[in-house]
């Protein structure tokens, strides 16, 4: 079986962001794999273990997120592919899906997964349409999976509940919380992840798709409404006090 | 042409509210590009529904009769409608439903999409659509540069403007092709009675609610603002109540008017799901817990004697 995860690199979210013309300032970024992408590492190796194949780790981006693609291998991944951008727009879903798309047709994958969205742009959009270019199903927010050859039976997250549904391989997934626990890397794995070749995509080798989204700035957060403590002398006070600024101040209830 | 097209989205048979969301943002870019707004409405007996559109600036409904939602077919049935009428612009819902069939109907009318958008102005006969990142500490603009323009839009983030548009209704077979993804049965037993990532007031709660047995407290407050019921990482980890509650990081995003967090400690993964809340509540024992600094209105204090007594004070006020 041969089975492509989607990893992708993004700021840790305790790292303070700083806002640049078209990009954010990235010195002082501390970088980590999105964690719905650790979900989806975790499910490749897993299905690697029970049916055998291979798992190739793939990251999208500038030189840096070669670090990612370490930490999967140091997971258990067999290889692990940089497709280089340089000039990385994270945001263009379009873009990113189709270099991905051209690089897993390329390798004939059976099973397709990434997160369920990454956490610095919550697009929640390249793996599905990595399934569309490529004319193969999805499955959204999957939190259990099973694959008899070439049989997939999956539960999916579905607004109130979930779903169980029925397809066959190839077939891309996105990976909701609950699927798994990934595993830590060993430090062996850690060690041997060094030296593990990381091979190289350029743009050119996957077609060279044009961009159809264009970055016309950044700008820090909207000011949040001030807020205060309310002063009361006990629960009901609190109460009364509370109940007439939601409904005669911010007049939301 | 400049039309704006809104696919509306319904649940149990009810037209949602981000759809007359969309549709009032979809007037509004419609206005300033010179076109018209059509909306979509995908079920069975949809066509019930076009009032509602109509009253909030839709000038044509188009209505598809079809079973069971299936991303596949669904997108297909949309993807057919754009080819159909060939607009500038295209709003989809950011809801779970959204999310998994809007990639397909960008793929397919070779459009670049941007998604999980909160506002839009128009530049140039363009629009500029921004949308939160990095958990909110940034915002971004966008355009996009294919002849169809499509955007996914957050629910709650945009006003419901009453605006009157012709509110024509017309019925359209579009095919729906094959879907390769059968769907065995579906179970929604587990989930709220208010969906989390539309409800407009949140009532939620984290390790300070101490045990599973205390989410009555919580969910009381919730029955009578009609707030959906949500949770922090902890609650979820303690095994208190199920994921689909989580708010944050891992968990959802969500954007109501109202957020009131009870033994919350405002951690920034739980941030990062709410932090765009309108107003926030913060209940909290401990006056330095960092929910305070986004709280408009803190209270330092117990939940257990705090929570029930706002809930009692509702109730008089709401009658
Ligand atoms: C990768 C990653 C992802 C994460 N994703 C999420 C996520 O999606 N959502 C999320 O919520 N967290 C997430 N977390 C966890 C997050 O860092 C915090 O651990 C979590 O939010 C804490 O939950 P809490 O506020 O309920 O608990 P605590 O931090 O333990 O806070 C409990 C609060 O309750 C107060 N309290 C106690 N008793 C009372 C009382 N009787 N009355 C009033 N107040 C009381 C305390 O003063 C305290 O402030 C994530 C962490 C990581 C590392």
């Amino acid at each position: 079986m041969k089975i492509i995860v989607l990893v992708k690199q993004v700021p840790d979210t305790e790292t303070s962001i700083k806002v640049g013309d078209k990009s954010i300032n990235e010195t002082g970024i501390k970088w980590i794999i999105s964690p719905y992408d650790e979900f989806a590492i975790e499910e490749g190796i897993r299905l690697r273990e029970k049916h055998g194949g291979e798992v190739i780790a793939v990251s999208l981006g500038p030189d840096r997120v070669v670090e990612a693609l370490r930490t999967a291998y140091a997971m258990g991944a067999d290889r692990a592919v940089h497709i280089k951008v340089d000039n990385y727009v994270p945001f263009d879903t379009n873009n990113t899906a189709e270099l991905i798309a051209s690089f897993a047709k390329a390798e004939n994958a059976d099973v397709i997964i990434g997160g369920r969205q990454s956490i610095d742009t919550d697009s929640s959009q390249v793996v599905v349409q990595v399934a569309e270019l490529l004319s193969i199903p999805h499955v959204a927010f999957a939190v259990n999976l099973e694959i008899n050859g070439t049989a997939v039976k999956a539960t999916k997250e579905v607004e109130g509940g979930t779903q169980t549904i029925e397809t066959s391989t190839p077939v891309a997934l996105t990976a909701q919380k609950g699927l798994n626990e990934p595993r830590y890397p060993s430090l062996k794995g850690i060690m041997t992840a060094k030296k593990k070749p990381v091979e190289t995509k350029s743009t050119a080798d996957l077609g060279s798709p044009v961009s159809k989204i264009e970055v016309v700035g950044l700008e820090p957060p909207p000011p949040r409404i001030p807020g205060r403590k309310l002063e009361a002398a006990d629960a009901n006070a609190f109460a009364a006090q509370l109940v007439k600024a939601l409904r005669e101040e911010a007049k939301v209830i | 042409m400049s039309n704006v097209l809104i696919v509306g989205e319904l649940k149990d048979g009810e037209l949602k509210k981000i759809s007359r969301e969309i549709t009032s943002a979809g007037r509004k870019i419609a206005d300033s590009i010179g076109g018209k707004v059509v909306a979509l409405l995908i079920g069975s007996g949809v066509e019930k529904h076009a009032p509602e559109l109509a009253a909030v600036g839709a000038d044509t409904i188009i209505t598809v009769n079809s079973g069971e939602y299936n991303a596949e077919t669904y997108s297909n049935l949309v993807a057919e409608v754009i080819k159909a009428q060939n607009p500038a612009v295209v709003l989809l819902p950011h809801t779970s439903q959204g999310k998994d069939y809007s990639p397909r109907v960008a793929v397919k009318a070779n459009a670049g999409i941007v998604a999980d958008v909160v506002g839009f102005s128009v530049d140039g006969g363009k629009v500029v659509a921004k949308k939160p990142i990095y958990s909110g500490k940034a915002y971004a603009n966008f355009k996009v540069n294919s002849p169809i323009q499509i955007f996914t839009v957050r629910p709650n983030s945009q006003e419901i403007t009453q605006k009157a548009g012709a509110g024509a209704v017309e019925a359209a077979s579009p095919a729906a092709g094959d879907a390769k993804v059968k769907i065995v049965s579906t179970d929604l037993s587990g989930g709220s009675k208010v969906q989390l990532t539309e409800a407009s007031i949140i009532v939620s709660g984290g390790r300070g609610i101490k045990g599973p047995e205390n989410w009555p407290i919580l969910q009381e407050l919730a029955d009578t603002l009609g707030a959906a019921l949500g949770a922090s990482r902890a609650a979820v980890d303690a095994g208190w109540i199920s994921h689909s509650h989580q708010v944050g990081q891992t968990g959802k995003t969500v954007s109501p008017n109202c957020y009131i967090a009870c033994g919350i400690s405002g951690a920034i993964q739980h941030l990062a799901g709410m932090g765009s809340s309108k107003y926030i509540v913060a209940i909290n024992k401990d006056g330095d817990a960092p929910i305070f600094k986004v709280a408009t209105y803190g209270i330092v204090g117990d939940l257990f004697e705090v929570v029930p007594a706002v809930t009692a004070e509702f109730k008089k006020v709401l009658g």
